[in-house]
């Protein structure tokens, strides 16, 4: 495979799509396909065929919105339809040529307006599972420049360049790995894609997983070269069934290609990659954790250092990183770091992708430059809460992170700012509430959740997540006491400081952040008995009764 | 050793001390009789890090580090006992203690507890955390030795053991989090499993999870000093 070879089959691509009149984009997400994208998108193959016309009926990845779906969208005249199911197929395929279906027509100008899409800018254009696809929207060019005519050095240098960080969450900036790992002795490294994504509400990564598998692969061959690896793993989470077909599927398309394999693209370059799945542990997400996983180990995390990036799978130097971090490698070795570190905020650079959840009126997932302000993802992108409710709090970086209330809404999302609030960045889960939503529940859930993920290994999240959750259940309950807020304000101090990997210390979050904004919440609960969202069951004290 | 060696010399506790590159920062102290309380750490085994009361603070750092697993860096400062990690070290025990149902007083172990030893040595004068009181149940299936999950830290000191020492691995863990537990094989009857009656996991038991039958009713001092020297004369051969 050569440069020539990569636009050659691109130009046929577009040959063939040129012999279509129309493209019907139907989104073909989970959230679309729980709703009947599948149906629907038979009922256009088949009206198609009937009508006569030259219409191109596409699957393709997530396109936004997930509340709007199924949506499906008509190129060349960009009419977005949303709401859509079978029996509108018809009429869609009849419209073509003509006046769009007004009935169906959807207007999220506003909600896309202020985007930027990088790591989603195939999401809505390709088909998953078609690497020709990929390759006529540039894919697999950043590889062969970076096999043809880059160093190694020159590739850590201009990912360093770009200012990307790690986009898991941490925020480490990934020039800085890249370059540790590559410097770190051996012949054997190994680069590992964490696909792990498991905080309640989000769902970036499986998105990109599935709806542009190969731009995850290209980044990872990048690294690959860039740091000297000749092995990855792409370690995705078992209740992703799409994203691991998706994947194995594109991984056999890239070695047919010779994109991945011994000598790819006729250079000295080796690479392939294995495809490991997670037993539903969300603190294998933990890299340490992560890769006693890999090597089939019980996954639990170890201290550190030593850091994978010196000691980490089979004890070889280990590059890990994120899902979205490897989508954005392809982007930087084409347009450059400049290109990249001229977008967002002073030291968060490039954009990010949300997944917005809640109450709020788009759900779904954003891509929007760092520095942004979260009141313009929640008001314009996101369209605001639903009719006659006021917002309450946005809940960033999922158990790990913290609740940011809406008097701080005029902050900049960027790695900096949301950790000075309370919050953390985290892997890009955004949950909206409203006033019936109850704070101290919500701490509740968060501190429920890591119980349960906890691995057990150490005693103060193993035992501390579990008698925190406790006291909030009291609290929740109307049966806590100001006595039992001391205790879980200590406690949570202990965990946070004392327990051995992120999970544990950063599980205190989402309650020290209520309580720092919503105490008043608390106090209701304890002192007055009573819960001001109207959420929890607050039980009459017996003597009360009696 | 190489003629070599490099050494590093760093400050524990305002006391200057030298050490070989590689130490970790409890072996140093314990050289110098700077005590660090450790339950999850055995001299013999290889250290996980987990029970979190060896944590220590390294001037210019604010994160705390555990002393079993950091290494000696030139010219550091070491803190072993400031009031923030005596509170962090109370509430880990304290935590411990309400877990599962550690009642002293009927324990096999009484008077030969690390974990009632660290209490008393750390003033956990009482528990303010609920007590969790699990249902959990007693394997007395083996011939010679029982199994009290009631009384079980999961400082994984049997399993590491019998894994590293004697070869077998018949301990594990199974289940996460708050669940967790030691069990034996694939959590058959402690009796039924591939054990091979060494009774090592016994010895190094720090409290009354793991005991000798012929002992009950009885003082049941533990002897896990001889894993040091038994590696030292494999190491030998």
């Amino acid at each position: 495979m050569t440069i020539e070879e990569l636009e050659q089959i691109a130009a046929s691509v577009q040959r063939e799509n040129a012999a279509f009149d129309y493209e019907v984009n139907v989104c073909m997400d989970l959230a679309c396909v729980s709703q009947g994208a599948d149906k629907l998108k038979e009922a256009l193959v088949k009206s198609a065929e009937a009508s006569g016309k030259k219409v191109l009926v596409r699957r393709t990845g997530c396109m936004g919105p997930c509340s709007h779906g199924p949506l499906v969208r008509v190129d060349p005249d960009e009419a977005l339809y949303h709401k859509v199911h079978a029996g509108h197929a018809r009429a869609i395929v009849a419209s073509l040529g003509g006046p769009p279906v007004a009935e169906l027509q959807c207007d999220l100008n506003e909600h896309f307006e202020s985007q930027v899409r990088v790591v989603l800018e195939n999401a809505g254009y390709i088909d998953p599972v078609k690497i020709d696809d990929y390759i006529a929207r540039d894919g697999y060019k950043a590889l062969l420049t970076v096999l043809t005519e880059m160093t190694p050095s020159g590739v850590i240098h201009r990912v360093t360049e770009s200012g990307l960080r790690g986009r898991g969450g941490g925020g480490y900036p990934t020039g800085l790995k890249w370059s540790t790992v590559a410097k770190a002795a051996g012949d054997m490294k190994y680069v590992v894609c964490n696909g792990d994504e498991g905080d309640p509400g989000a769902f970036m990564d499986r998105s990109v997983m599935e709806g542009d598998p190969h731009r995850v692969i290209e980044g990872m061959a990048i690294a690959a070269y860039a740091v000297g690896a000749s092995k990855g793993f792409i370690y995705v989470r078992a209740e992703y069934p799409v994203a691991v077909s998706r994947l194995t599927t594109a991984l056999r398309e890239a070695r047919r290609r010779g994109l991945l394999g011994n000598n790819v693209c006729n250079t000295p370059f080796n690479f392939d990659v294995e495809i490991r799945l997670g037993a539903g542990a969300f603190v294998c997400g933990e890299e340490t954790a992560l890769i006693a996983s890999i090597e089939g180990k019980r996954g639990t995390p170890k201290p550190r250092p030593p850091y994978p990036a010196m000691s980490g799978l089979w004890g070889k130097p280990t590059l890990i990183n994120n899902v979205e971090t490897y989508a954005n490698i392809a982007p930087i070795v084409r347009n450059g770091g400049r290109w990249f570190f001229n977008m967002g905020s002073e030291r968060s650079k490039g954009t990010k992708v949300f997944a917005l959840t809640g109450k709020i009126a788009n759900t779904g997932l954003v891509e929007v430059p760092m520095g942004i302000k979260l009141r313009e993802i929640i008001e314009r992108i996101g369209g605001g809460v639903p009719a006659g409710h006021t917002f309450k709090a946005v809940q960033t970086g999922g158990p790990s992170g913290g609740c940011i209330p809406a008097e701080m809404l005029d902050i900049g999302v960027s790695y900096d700012a949301l950790l000075k609030v309370g919050s953390i960045m985290g892997s890009g889960g955004m949950i909206v509430m409203d006033d019936t939503s109850c704070m101290v529940n919500v701490a509740r859930f968060f501190v429920e959740f890591c119980m349960t993920e906890s691995c057990g290994k150490c005693i103060p999240c193993r035992a501390g997540t579990a008698q925190m959750f406790t006291l909030l259940t009291r609290i929740c309950d109307g049966t806590g006491t100001m006595d039992d807020l001391e205790l879980l304000e200590d406690l949570c101090s202990t965990v946070k400081e004392a327990s051995l990997c992120g999970l544990g210390q950063t599980a205190p979050n989402p309650v020290l952040s209520t309580l720092k904004y919503f105490r008043n919440e608390y106090i209701e609960h304890i002192v007055h008995k009573r819960c001001p969202a109207g959420v929890c069951t607050i039980q009459v004290p017996s003597e009360v009764t009696a | 050793m190489s003629v070599e060696a490099d050494v590093k010399t760093l400050i524990i506790d305002e006391q200057e001390v030298s050490a070989r590159a590689g130490q970790t920062i409890l072996q140093v102290a314990r050289e110098n009789d700077i005590y660090i309380p450790t339950l999850c750490h055995l001299d013999g085994l290889s250290d996980v890090g987990a029970c979190r009361l060896c944590l220590i603070e390294i001037k210019g750092g604010n994160k705390l580090v555990p002393a079993c697993v950091a290494t000696v860096q030139e010219g550091m400062e070491v803190s072993t006992d400031t009031e923030r990690l005596r509170k962090h070290r109370r509430t880990i025990l304290e935590l411990l203690f309400a877990e599962r149902n550690h009642i002293c007083s009927v324990c096999v172990s009484n008077g030969h507890c690390e974990l009632q030893t660290l209490a008393q040595e750390q003033g956990v004068t009482h528990v303010r955390f609920p007590y969790r009181n699990p249902n959990l149940p007693v394997d007395a299936s083996h011939e010679r030795f029982t199994a009290d999950h009631n009384r079980c830290i999961l400082c994984t000191r049997c399993v590491r053991v019998c894994a590293e020492i004697e070869g077998a691995h018949v301990w594990d863990v199974m289940g996460r989090g708050i669940n967790s537990m030691i069990i034996t094989d694939l959590h058959e009857d402690w009796g039924a499993s591939s054990c091979t009656r060494c009774g090592k996991c016994v010895q190094v038991c720090p409290t009354g999870a793991l005991f000798d039958k012929s002992k009950i009713g009885s003082d049941h001092p533990k002897y896990p000093d001889f894993l040091p020297y038994l590696n030292l004369m494999r190491e030998a051969q």
